[in-house]
């Protein structure tokens, strides 16, 4: 795997990968979909997110053609509303989880001396807990707020990181070029900066689509549970549990933000694939 | 019956002495080491799982009681739960409980005065349920992982494949609650022939009343065959493309020999991993999709705990799942030791 990773600083540009693969042509398209729903959706809902407008349940109408949900506000309205949370939440997450991971993946395999063993075994202690199971305790912890759930879900996402980097790393450090860096005398930052991290961005970028559905599904999943955002917030994630008793009544008001969850997911995972196929296709040209 | 072939390979060229040390030596060796390791990571979970539910804002005895309890009864719950002293002195005395299989008892009820609150005694309904489901899965998960990936594997790229990758692939991304509800929606809301929720009366086992185990047991499934089957197919294309494979086909031997006793043979160490993933995703998986059938598991106990705050029945179900987690881990470790000959050299 090791040698595998490294296709050296040949990059996949986007249109490039959307051009010769239909399933990422496909993810992307509702990728931004999805996405233009969750950032500007809010301000094309017709009701408030907060305002009961109607009898709890009631079915499609008119006004409101989702129904309304268990208290009586517009479903629609929420759906539009619900999905900022989930992509903010989960992109911050992600983005932490690549700053931490990256860092401790660039310390572990430029370290020569007990930096390495120590941070990698703190990872593999992180590993070896079920992913929600240190959700729930960062929540029972410090509360179901946005920064623990950001805080948590880049706690369980980062080991993945940080060994990927760290293999790379420390192939990569005793490459020919790292040192002739190391040999002109070159700070230890610039050299990260400039020959280490351009070439182990490959394997680094491979899997955020994966991470990046990780830290949606794990922060919803919170949520879900009632352990996260509060009512009366608008959350995809939350929606689905608070509206459950009324499936019977009015289903869209759980199948709606259940289905945009889901597109999203299957969205990023398909770009995520399509990403690595063609980062696989320009290793076996070149 | 690969060590045993690998064991007389040995002693044919190397001096019998030095075979047999290697042939066992790095295996026990290998096994105490796993042991060990396992055993630490158990011990530093335990200390994180403590570090976590203590970290609560403020004591927990003023968390489960509310800020307007009075003194006398809080001093009284401080006392009960041992609270009132050092926190090193806590963790010492609560793991030798749970290593007498004493796991305490649970906060709230002891707050609210309940008796019969020991957690040993509450837990065990909650932990045999959730065996039967996912021992239940697990049971159906194996087979299905195994025959799935292999044939989307051989059938690589034809329509057999994707008919079976593509809804492997959408199903292995999903949330369980997402997959949950959308099931409870089809078999419940539209068609009206399964329960949407597992109630059963207390004592009743699942198995009793095995209708309302199938949405849950399906939505485990879905998420975990999922990634399963696409892991498997990963490894069989592999395989196939193997010198082996081609060498074995060129030299005439039938295409259904080459699959079962070349192809497949090769393809199973990889998969015990993958099983084991896919056990170990259970553990996990159950939280939530007990949450979402309200089935009266593990799961659903510890996500109970956690939104009324009891400490002591969250560390206690935390560490249960964290030491199947780990069990499991170890367990699949030695299986794929014993099954690839290779690796046990190279251990040593």
């Amino acid at each position: 795997m090791s040698t595998a990773v490294l296709p050296g600083r040949r990059r996949v540009r986007l249109p490039a990968l959307l051009a010769h693969d239909w399933a990422g042509r496909i993810g992307a398209i509702l990728v931004l979909l999805v996405a233009g729903v969750a950032l500007f959706g809010p301000s094309f809902a017709p009701h408030s997110s907060t305002a009961t407008i109607g009898i709890p349940g009631l079915g499609p109408s008119p006004g409101a053609p989702l129904g309304l949900d268990f208290l009586g506000r517009d479903v629609l309205s929420r759906t539009l509303d619900g999905g900022r949370s989930t992509l903010l939440l989960g992109g911050a997450a992600t983005i932490l989880t690549y700053l931490i991971g990256v860092t401790v993946g660039l310390a572990a395999g430029n370290a020569r001396s007990l930096v390495d063993p120590i941070l990698m075994r703190t990872v593999d202690v992180v590993l070896s807990f079920p992913a929600l199971l240190v959700m729930l305790l960062a929540v029972t912890a410090f509360g179901g707020g946005r920064t623990v759930l950001v805080g948590a879900a880049a706690l369980v996402l980062f080991p993945g990181v940080a060994r990927i980097v760290r293999t790379a790393t420390s192939e990569v450090a005793t490459r020919s070029y790292v040192e002739a860096a190391v040999a002109r005398g070159e700070r230890a930052v610039a050299i990260v900066r400039r020959e280490i991290l351009p070439n182990i961005m490959a394997p680094i970028v491979a899997d955020l689509g994966i991470r990046f559905s990780w830290s949606i599904i794990l922060i919803a999943s919170v949520n879900y549970l009632g352990l996260g955002l509060q009512p009366p917030t608008a959350d995809w994630g939350l929606m689905v549990s608070e509206n459950r008793s009324i499936i019977s009544t009015n289903p869209w008001a759980v199948m709606a933000p259940a289905v945009m969850l889901a597109l999203l997911i299957v969205a990023v995972n398909l770009v995520g694939d399509a990403y690595v196929r063609q980062l696989g296709r320009s290793r076996s040209q070149g | 019956m690969a060590i045993a072939s690998n064991t007389a390979g040995l002693s044919v060229g190397a001096p019998v002495r030095a075979a047999a040390t290697s042939a066992h030596h790095p295996v026990i060796g290998f096994l105490a080491r796993r042991l060990a390791v396992g055993l630490l990571t158990l011990l530093i979970a335990s200390m994180l799982i403590f570090a976590a539910t203590n970290i609560l804002p403020g004591n927990a005895a003023v968390v489960v009681l509310g800020r307007g309890a009075t003194p006398a009864v809080l001093h009284h719950l401080e006392v009960e739960l041992g609270i009132n002293r050092p926190i090193p002195v806590r963790y010492l005395s609560w793991l030798g409980g749970m290593l007498h299989g004493n796991f305490g008892h649970s906060a709230v009820a002891e707050a609210e005065g309940r008796p019969d609150s020991a957690i040993t005694v509450t837990l065990g309904s909650p932990l045999a349920d959730s065996a039967i489901l996912a021992g239940l899965t697990a049971l159906l998960l194996i087979p299905l992982t195994l025959v799935l990936g292999v044939l989307a594997g051989l059938h690589a790229r034809r329509k057999l494949d994707y008919s079976i990758s593509v809804p492997a692939l959408v199903m292995s991304g999903l949330p369980e609650f997402v997959t949950g509800t959308a099931l409870i929606f089809i078999f419940f809301t539209e068609l009206n022939i399964l329960p949407p929720i597992t109630l059963l009366n207390p004592g009743q086992s699942p198995l009793s009343n095995l209708k309302a185990m199938i949405l849950p047991v399906l939505t485990l499934l879905a998420v975990a065959v999922g990634a399963g089957i696409r892991q498997v197919r990963a490894g069989m294309i592999e395989i196939l493309q193997q010198d082996f494979i081609r060498f074995a086909r060129l030299n005439g031997i039938p295409e259904r020999r080459v699959i079962l006793r070349y192809a497949l043979r090769n393809a199973l160490a990889p998969s015990v991993q993958i099983i084991a993933q896919n056990l170990q995703y259970l553990v996990g998986g159950i939280i939530i999709v007990e949450s979402v059938f309200t089935y009266p598991g593990i799961g659903t106990y510890l996500v109970n705990a956690v939104t009324s705050r009891d400490v002591t029945e969250v560390q206690a179900a935390a560490v249960i799942l964290a030491a199947l987690y780990i069990v499991i881990n170890i367990i699949a470790d030695l299986i794929v030791v014993f099954l690839v000959p290779k690796l046990r050299t190279a251990m040593s």
